[in-house]
């Protein structure tokens, strides 16, 4: 049901609009003269300047794979985060471990791990689902590309990213 | 039997009185009552040695009166009062007695199962992310319903040998094994190869095969579905998929004419294993490891994925109406008397239909199939090494297939047959015929999944989908009517030979109005007396019996005299 608004009635000084361009100036001029003296923050100028740093420790930037501090690559291709991921970012090829590797004990590891940079959401739950501790969402945001093919990022490249994790559970140890 | 079914004990479950046929185990009669007594080392087909503990349930009968004292008196439902017993028993190898109470809850059940669980665990090696029985291991099933969540061991866990080749096919991990036993009874009472057992009794038991053999038997494989846990895993399957992405589809093997009852396993249109699916009266569990194993030629590159024609001394690809129109146009100039059409025991029931009336639509003179007798190994494989030879007798009304393939030779020799429509077949390879020979053809049509060398020798090569592509129904070496379903797509412009059939006939000028396998199976329920009266959905996922063949499977006779004399429940 339309509801009737009445037209508000002006005083004549409010009808000469003067009072409130002075006071929208005063607005103006204050934060004129805050910025001049330097007690305003103005808008951070992205991509030159970047808040990178002041990024707290659960921002959820892409996702990676990350390494231990024995260099051994954590992922054991278990492909829980293939079955959890909502979009279905992440395909997964396992492979076995040769005999003669030094982490044949492991037995398993991913011969190719895909994650389409398109597709993914930045949730975390391939994080969250991860039994290894072998993906981690880092901070890196900026993800770009000029084709479909450069937004997946490879084994490689997601290595690259997550890059060497040190204190994480040390599950295949020596008593293993 | 009717002795028997008269026979029936008041057994209460869970505070439940029903009636089961005396000498039923307590585990099975739980299970007909519905309810779920968890355990690992009971098999149906097997014997119940009961070392896992896990089915253990609290059980009472009537109190026993004391000497003097009067009996308990029934109640109006004339049974007895339970007097329970103090310690449980186990479920699996134990029967039910008259008036038994058995208690799969409460704190006694419960409790067994607990402790049983926590001990299992305790050198258990939680490499779940990496074992393939991850997603259908029952040590995990069963410690989200029994286990506590977190271990109370402290101790350094037991070393056991791990990554250890048992066989050709098989891999064992010795420390995820929980002594279970099925692998050893299976080996030893249904492969008839007892090859592994356990030593080093105590803590640091482990399986092991005997020194210098290995479980290489044609059954081998059979432990890996049977292992309840991931202590034996298959080297074909090994890391290849995890289970819970893929799909199960019910079908059949083709392999021989026991016909198989197996469940395929399928991720994305790629095959990645084959397990075989419980039919009493066929395969009972069990599949030969050769006819599990034979699929992967179904990804290969050798698919022919659209149809070919001859151009000079080549082929070149071609629509699949340009191939039909040329097939059509080379046939309707020869006469009926010399053209020959050679089908497949491999075809099923529906495409058997459609080819006789192939043959019939272009009076073809001659028209058999190659057949593949070998040996019976004395297990599930039969001597036919066709799938459906039974059906091709009854359809193609062939009374001994193979039979014609001399006359039909002879006939290319001497120029009297000038057509020959080979479906499904490979005819140098499997059945004989020289390349020479074949070349004396004016025309030769083949279709078949793979490229061949008949295939190189045809003027129509035309891609046929291959068992896992299509559906259909085949007759077993018993004469059971069994459904062979559709696993995957077939690749490119590959047709299901039964399509393949239909537009030729369409092509020749002949009509019919089919568009689908279960059109035909309804038009053979009409033509073919033995399958009157039988609808597509009837046959079900296990089958039904449709003719008298006197033919046995020998593994499902031996299973039957062992549940006969009480050694297995079946």
């Amino acid at each position: 049901m339309a509801k009737v608004v009445e037209r508000p009635k002006l005083k004549w000084w409010e009808q000469l609009y003067l009072p409130a361009l002075l006071s929208g100036m005063r607005v103006t001029l204050g934060h004129l003269i805050r910025n001049l003296s330097g007690k305003t923050k103005v808008t951070m100028q992205y991509p030159e300047e970047k808040w990178d740093e002041h990024l707290p420790e659960h921002y959820r930037g892409a996702p990676a794979l990350v390494t231990d501090e024995q260099d051994r690559e954590r992922c054991v291709a278990c492909q829980l985060c293939e079955f959890i991921c909502p979009p279905r970012a992440i395909t997964i090829k396992p492979e076995e471990i040769p005999s003669d590797d030094k982490w044949a004990k492991v037995e398993k590891r991913p011969k190719a791990f895909d994650i389409d940079m398109i597709r993914c959401i930045y949730c975390g739950l391939c994080e969250e689902v991860c039994p290894e501790q072998a993906i981690f969402l880092r901070k890196d945001y900026a993800i770009t590309g000029t084709s479909r093919a450069e937004m997946v990022h490879d084994k490689e490249r997601l290595y690259e990213i997550g890059g060497k994790r040190d204190g994480l559970v040390n599950k295949w140890n020596e008593l293993k | 039997m009717s002795e028997e079914k008269t026979d029936l004990l008041d057994v209460q479950i869970d505070g439940v009185w029903h009636k089961f046929p005396k000498g039923t185990r307590m585990i099975e009669a739980c299970k007909q009552a519905g309810v779920e007594v968890p355990h690992y080392c009971y098999h149906p087909k097997l014997t119940s040695p009961g070392n896992c503990r896990m089915c253990l349930v609290e059980m009472g009968m009537p109190p026993r009166p004391a000497p003097g004292a009067e009996p308990a008196e029934p109640d109006e439902d004339g049974h007895l009062p339970i007097s329970w017993m103090p310690r449980p028993v186990i479920a699996c190898a134990n029967t039910i007695g008259p008036n038994m109470g058995i208690k799969t809850t409460g704190p006694l059940t419960e409790g067994c199962r607990e402790g049983v669980m926590e001990l299992l665990l305790a050198n258990h090696p939680l490499d779940c992310p990496i074992c393939d029985q991850a997603g259908e291991c029952s040590l995990q099933e069963f410690s989200v319903e029994h286990g506590k969540g977190e271990s109370r061991f402290r101790e350094q866990k037991v070393k056991k040998p791990k990554n250890v080749e048992v066989g050709p096919r098989i891999r064992l991990d010795d420390e995820r094994c929980i002594m279970c036993s099925r692998c050893v009874r299976f080996t030893d009472e249904i492969a008839d190869d007892p090859v592994l057992g356990f030593t080093d009794r105590g803590s640091h038991t482990v399986l092991t095969v005997y020194p210098g053999r290995e479980l290489a038997n044609n059954y081998s494989m059979n432990t890996v579905d049977i292992c309840p846990v991931g202590a034996l895993t298959s080297n074909d399957f090994r890391f290849q998929m995890r289970v819970w992405f893929m799909k199960e589809t019910n079908t059949i093997d083709v392999n021989c004419a026991t016909g198989a009852n197996t469940t395929v396993f399928t991720r994305q249109g790629k095959i990645y294993r084959i397990t075989p699916r419980q039919n009493n009266d066929v395969n009972s569990d069990w599949m030969p490891d050769s006819h599990r194993l034979n699929f992967h030629w179904i990804e290969s590159e050798a698919r022919l994925t659209e149809p070919l024609v001859l151009d000079g001394d080549h082929h070149r690809p071609a629509t699949w109406s340009e191939a039909l129109t040329k097939s059509a146009d080379k046939l309707s100039a020869l006469k009926g008397s010399e053209i020959a059409v050679i089908a497949s025991a491999r075809m099923t029931n529906e495409e058997l239909l459609i080819t006789n009336r192939l043959v019939k639509h272009l009076d073809a003179g001659h028209v058999d199939t190659v057949p593949r007798i070998e040996e019976n190994d004395g297990y599930l494989i039969a001597a036919d090494r066709n799938p459906n030879t039974n059906g091709v007798k009854l359809i193609l009304g062939l009374d001994d297939p193979g039979s014609q393939l001399d006359a039909i030779r002879e006939g290319i020799e001497q120029g009297r047959i000038k057509g020959l429509i080979v479906l499904q077949e490979n005819l140098v390879g499997d059945a004989g015929f020289s390349g020479e020979l074949l070349g004396k053809l004016d025309f030769l049509l083949t279709t078949y999944p793979l490229a061949n060398p008949t295939a190189d020798l045809a003027d129509v090569v035309l891609p046929g989908a291959c068992w896992a592509e299509k559906s259909g129904t085949m007759i077993n070496v018993t004469g059971r009517l069994q459904r062979l379903n559709k696993v995957v797509d077939g690749p490119g412009a590959t047709l299901e030979p039964w399509e393949i059939v239909r537009d030729l006939i369409q092509a020749t000028g002949g009509g019919n109005g089919i568009y689908a396998a279960t059109d035909l199976f309804k038009q053979l329920a009409e033509q073919v007396s033995e399958f009157s009266g039988i609808s597509w959905e009837q046959i079900g996922d296990l089958g039904l019996p449709l003719i008298e063949t006197g033919e046995t499977i020998p593994l499902i006779e031996r299973e039957k005299e062992r549940i006969a004399s009480g050694l297995v429940v079946g």
